[in-house]
C-alpha cells in the first residue's frame, strides 16, 4: 500500500457505532500545508472523521496515515496533531498564559523560554498582554483565538478545527475567517477544518471534501465544486442550482448538444459530455449564469422566453423565478443589483422575460437515480 | 434586573409565612439545647436561673470527652477521605462511560439514604460477629462509609455533569495522558465538589449515632459518649454544652460545604 501520495492519507476507512455506519469507505489524501475542509450537513460523518484524525475515535476498518505513519495504535496524546474544539474547551481554572502553555509541560523548558513562546503566540493571535486574564473573562472570539494559540504553540503537523467559528456572530465570523486564512498561510501548517457552512468552506479552503451519509461525494477546489459539481447532491448542497432533464443528442459541431426540457436542443461543453447519444442526463445551470432581459437579447446563441412568477429583493442581488413552457418548476435566476433598485420588481405584469446563458456554464450530470 | 413584574418571581406572601413557620417549628426544639447549656442549674426547666459558662468549663477538664472527640475526628477524617475518593471514582464513571444499567447503579448507590440505619447497623453487626471481627473504631468507620458514600456521590455528581467532556479530550490532544489529565484538568475543575464532599461526609460521620451504636467497641465516638452520659442526671448540663458545640460546628461545616460546592456552578460558561 502506498502512503506517499498524501501528507494525510485516509485509506478505505469505515466506522460503525453499533449497527450505525457513521463513515463508509472514505479514502482521500490531504497535502502538506493545505487548508482542507470537510463540508456536510450535521450527521454526515465529518466530525467523526475529524475525531478519528485526532485519535478520539478508532477506525472500524481502514487506516489513516499522517506524514507516512499509520495511526491506529497511536493514542491522542502521542499524535502530531492538535485540535481546536467546537466549544473551544478553554480550561476555566487556568489563566490565558497557562492555557496556552498547557501542552508545553513535557518539553521541560525554562520558564523564560516558555513565557517567550506564549508571548509570541499572543502576538500571533493579536491578543498581546492578555496572559494574566482569567479564562472566564474572555469573549467568544477571544476564546477561539486562545484555543488556536494553545494548539499552534506545539507546532503540530496538522491542526484540526471542529466548526470553530460556529458559535460566533456573523460579523465576527467573517473577520475570523479572514484571520484564520491569513494565519494558516503564515504558519504553513496543514489545517483540516470541519464546517456545515458552505460559504465558509468556499472562502477558506484550498480543497473541500463534501460529505453526506458517511460518504465523501466529491473532493475538489472551491471553484471546482461550484462550477463543475459531479453529482446533483453536491450541486444543490453548494449554492443553488437549476436542474433540467435532458437527452444526449450530439450534432457533430464543436460542442456537444443535449435535448433539454424547456430549453430545447442546446450546445454544451464537450468535456462535460461523456455519455453516448440517447443517454438520459441532467443539465445543471447556476441561477447567476442566466441573463435576464425584457426582449430577446441581441446576438445570444440561445435564449428562451418565459414569464416572471416570483421575485425577491435581497439587497446586493435579486432572485427571480421564471416559468418557461415545458418545465414544471420555475427557473431560479439571480442577478446583481448594479443600479439603484426600487425593491422587488413587479411580478403582476404578464410581460415576457427572456433568459439567455453562456453554453460554457452548463454542467452535465448523470440522470437522477432517485427521480 | 427587575424581577418584580414577572409572574413566577412575584413575592408570594402566604408562601413566605409558611416558610417562616416551617423553619421555626423545625429549629425551635434544637434552640433549647444551647439555651439551657448556659443555664445556671442542673435542671432543665423554666424559668432560667442565670447565665454561666460552668458546663463548658467542666467539659474542658474532662479527659473522656477529649478521647471521644479524638475518636470521632479520626473516624470522620478517614471516612471523609475514603468516601470522597470513592465518590470521585463513581461520579466520574457514571458521567463518562456509557454502560448498561447505569440508572439502576445510581439508584443502588443512593439506596443507603433511604434504608433505615438500624437495619444497616444490625446487618453489619451480624456480619462482623459472624466473621469474627471485633468491634472497634474500624467497624464504626466501615458503617459510616456506607452512610456517607451516597452523600459524597450526590455532592460530586453535579460537578462532573456540568463538566464539558471536551476539556479532557483537549488535555489528551495537547499531549497529556490520563493520569496527568486527571490531575491537571479533571481534579482542579471538580475541586470545589471534592472539598464540599469532604466537609459534608466528615460532618455526617462526626454526628452519626445509629451505626456507631451497633458497631462501637470500647472506644466511644462523641455521640456515643453523649449517649452514655444521659444516664447520669447531674451530667446533663454538660451534655447540653457538648451538644451545642457539636451543633455549632456541624452547621458551620455544612454551610461551608454547600457554599463551596456551588462555587462556579452557576456562572460557568
Amino acid at each position: 500500500m502506498t502512503t506517499s501520495d498524501g501528507f494525510i492519507s485516509i485509506r478505505h476507512v469505515n466506522k460503525f457505532f453499533g449497527s450505525f455506519q457513521a463513515i463508509e469507505d472514505v479514502s482521500m489524501n490531504i497535502g502538506q500545508g493545505e487548508f482542507f475542509s470537510l463540508l456536510g450537513a450535521s450527521g454526515c460523518g465529518k466530525t467523526t472523521l475529524l475525531r478519528m484524525l485526532a485519535g478520539f475515535e478508532s477506525t472500524s476498518s481502514g487506516e489513516i496515515y499522517i506524514d507516512g505513519q499509520p495511526t491506529s495504535d497511536v493514542p491522542p496524546h502521542h499524535r502530531p496533531v492538535n485540535m481546536v474544539f467546537q466549544s473551544y474547551a478553554i480550561f476555566p481554572h487556568l489563566n490565558v498564559r497557562d492555557n496556552i502553555a498547557y501542552g508545553l509541560r513535557k518539553q521541560k523548558l525554562p520558564k523564560a523560554k516558555r513565557d517567550e513562546m506564549v508571548e509570541e503566540m499572543l502576538e500571533l493571535i493579536k491578543l498581546p498582554g492578555y496572559g494574566q486574564r482569567k479564562a472566564t473573562e474572555l469573549s467568544g472570539g477571544q476564546r477561539q483565538r486562545i484555543a488556536l494559540a494553545r494548539a499552534l504553540i506545539l507546532r503540530p503537523k496538522v491542526l484540526l478545527l471542529d466548526e470553530p467559528l460556529g458559535a460566533l456572530d456573523k460579523q465576527l465570523r467573517e473577520q475570523m475567517q479572514l484571520e484564520l486564512r491569513a494565519l494558516q498561510r503564515q504558519v504553513g501548517i496543514t489545517f483540516v477544518f470541519v464546517t456545515h457552512d458552505q460559504e465558509e468552506a468556499l472562502t477558506l479552503s484550498d480543497r473541500i471534501a463534501v460529505m453526506s451519509g458517511g460518504k465523501v461525494l466529491q473532493v475538489d477546489t472551491p471553484a471546482g465544486l461550484y462550477e463543475t459539481p459531479k453529482t446533483r447532491e453536491v450541486a444543490s448542497f453548494i449554492g443553488n442550482m437549476n436542474f433540467f432533464q435532458g437527452t444526449v443528442r450530439r450534432n457533430g459541431a464543436a460542442m456537444g448538444a443535449v435535448e433539454t426540457e424547456g430549453l430545447g436542443h442546446i450546445p454544451v461543453p464537450l468535456d462535460q459530455l461523456t455519455k453516448p447519444d440517447g443517454a438520459p442526463v441532467q443539465v445543471a445551470l447556476r441561477p447567476e449564469k442566466f441573463e435576464l432581459s425584457p426582449t430577446r437579447p441581441e446576438g445570444a446563441l440561445h435564449a428562451v422566453e418565459g414569464r416572471l412568477s416570483n421575485a425577491a429583493y435581497l439587497g446586493e442581488r435579486s432572485h427571480y423565478y421564471v416559468s418557461i413552457a415545458g418545465k414544471d418548476q420555475p427557473i431560479a435566476v439571480s442577478t446583481q443589483n448594479l443600479g439603484r433598485m426600487t425593491g422587488a420588481p413587479d411580478i403582476s405584469g404578464d410581460a415576457p422575460m427572456w433568459l439567455s446563458w453562456a453554453p460554457e456554464a452548463i454542467v452535465i450530470l448523470d440522470a437522477d437515480e432517485t427521480g | 434586573m427587575s424581577d418584580q413584574g414577572t409572574y413566577i418571581k412575584r413575592p408570594n406572601r402566604p408562601l413566605q409565612i409558611y416558610a417562616m413557620v416551617f423553619l421555626f417549628v423545625l429549629y425551635l426544639p434544637i434552640l433549647f439545647i444551647p439555651m439551657f447549656s448556659f443555664n445556671d442549674s442542673i435542671y432543665v426547666r423554666f424559668p432560667l436561673q442565670g447565665f454561666t459558662f460552668q458546663w463548658y468549663g467542666e467539659l474542658w477538664n474532662r479527659q473522656p470527652v477529649w478521647n471521644a472527640l479524638w475518636n470521632s475526628v479520626k473516624v470522620g477524617a478517614v471516612v471523609a477521605v475514603i468516601s470522597t475518593i470513592l465518590g470521585v471514582v463513581a461520579a466520574r464513571a457514571i458521567t463518562r462511560y456509557r454502560m448498561p444499567g447505569k440508572s439502576a447503579l445510581v439508584t443502588f448507590i443512593m439506596m443507603p439514604l433511604v434504608i433505615p440505619g438500624i437495619i444497616f447497623g444490625v446487618a453489619l453487626l451480624v456480619l462482623m460477629s459472624r466473621m469474627g471481627v471485633p468491634l472497634s473504631l474500624y467497624t464504626v468507620t466501615l458503617g459510616h462509609l456506607i452512610v456517607c458514600l451516597p452523600f459524597a456521590v450526590a455532592t460530586l455528581l453535579p460537578r462532573f455533569e456540568g463538566f464539558d467532556p471536551s476539556m479532557e479530550e483537549a488535555s489528551a490532544d495537547l499531549g497529556e495522558n490520563g493520569w496527568w489529565t486527571f490531575w491537571r484538568v479533571t481534579f482542579p475543575m471538580v475541586m470545589p465538589g471534592v472539598v464540599a464532599s469532604l466537609l459534608l461526609t466528615f460532618t455526617i460521620s462526626f454526628d452519626e449515632f445509629i451505626m456507631a451504636f451497633f458497631l462501637t467497641g470500647t472506644d466511644p465516638t462523641l455521640p456515643m459518649y453523649i449517649w452514655g452520659q444521659l444516664r447520669f442526671p447531674q451530667e446533663f448540663p454538660s451534655v447540653l454544652a457538648l451538644s451545642s458545640l457539636i451543633l455549632f460546628v456541624s452547621f458551620i461545616l455544612v454551610f461551608v460545604a454547600q457554599w463551596i460546592g456551588r462555587l462556579g456552578l452557576d456562572k460557568d460558561t
